[in-house]
């Protein structure tokens, strides 16, 4: 009884904070929205039993990306008011295209239920005794690790691409050179010169 | 008791509302992209209900890569939309018309 109840309010709170996103007139407020989202949704991972998921989308999301986005957000310096002039015009055709979406999702799901469709043998089933986390890492290291690893691969790209897009170098700033402090010598840096009394020495 | 259904119920109106929000706030990308984030989520309440009451790990398996395109994709789209509003000072993106493309 108590998980039907938990499944509600974590389903009620997921959609809420979903609406609340895509309809915040402040972008910042969208983001806190979509930061409960994850963690409703993260909660309904934790019901059915997917714990690592769970931990994944908080620590990933939560303490990742939706950190990325406040960052953007604050640090970007948009007069967000006037990006919301064109709502009025776009809801007829987005409403439209939404109830068109959900109708055709709800006959897929109907259409499911109905069954008929046979989906063979299950390519790695659920083991009883071991835990999710466990499973979770069996499979991981095992029959997906190519794809594991390929997943690494997207995460080093996206990180190189991100920090060379936002790379600027400035005209106004002098940054400190390495290799020219590497490549300098002590000969080329001091002279040494033996001045006669009373002339001072040449620079 | 819960099922199956419900949870492909609350991805599917997740889903829904992703697209929604693509489409209301057209001018706004920071939004946009969130849209897109709730939009995985759905696919990933899919993924793991699927998962789950079939009692095939395959699922969570995917759900986890799905988690990281989409941080991959989350942190390149906020990256050229910082060097865009570098460029023009604006993030209005319905009228990205410099490329003439």
């Amino acid at each position: 009884m108590i998980q039907v109840f938990v499944f509600y309010l974590f389903a009620i709170l997921v959609v809420a904070s979903g609406v609340m996103t895509i309809g915040s007139r402040n972008p910042v407020h969208s983001v806190l929205w979509l930061i409960l989202a994850f963690f409703n949704a993260a909660g309904l991972f934790l019901l059915i039993g997917a714990e690592f998921l769970a931990f994944l989308l908080v620590i990933v999301y939560v303490g990742a990306v939706a950190v990325l986005f406040l960052f953007v957000v604050m640090m970007l310096d948009v007069d967000f008011a006037e990006l919301r002039a064109g709502i009025a015009r776009y809801w007829p055709l987005g409403f439209g295209l939404a109830g068109i979406l959900l109708a055709e999702i709800v006959l897929a799901v109907l259409a499911w239920n109905a069954g008929g469709l046979d989906t063979g043998r299950r390519p790695a089933e659920a083991a009883a005794e071991v835990s999710n986390i466990e499973a979770l890492g069996q499979l991981l290291y095992t029959r997906y690790l190519f794809i594991f690893e390929a997943a690494g691969i997207v995460l080093l790209v996206a990180m190189v691409g991100a920090i060379v897009l936002t790379r600027r170098r400035r005209s106004d700033v002098r940054p400190q050179n390495v290799s020219s402090q590497v490549r300098r010598r002590p000969g080329e840096a001091i002279r040494n010169v033996q001045p006669p009394v009373g002339q001072g020495v040449e620079l | 008791m819960i099922g199956l259904g419900h949870y492909l119920a609350v991805g599917a109106i997740l889903f829904v509302l992703g697209v929604l929000g693509i489409f209301l706030n057209r001018k706004n990308v920071i939004i946009i992209l969130m849209a897109i984030e709730l939009i995985l989520l759905s696919v990933n309440i899919n993924l793991v209900a699927f998962s789950a009451f079939l009692g095939d790990m395959t699922g969570q398996v995917f759900a986890m890569f799905v988690l990281t395109v989409a941080a991959a994709e989350a942190a390149i789209g906020l990256a050229i939309l910082v060097i865009y509003f570098r460029n023009r000072g604006t993030i209005a993106v319905d009228d990205i018309n410099q490329m003439r493309g």
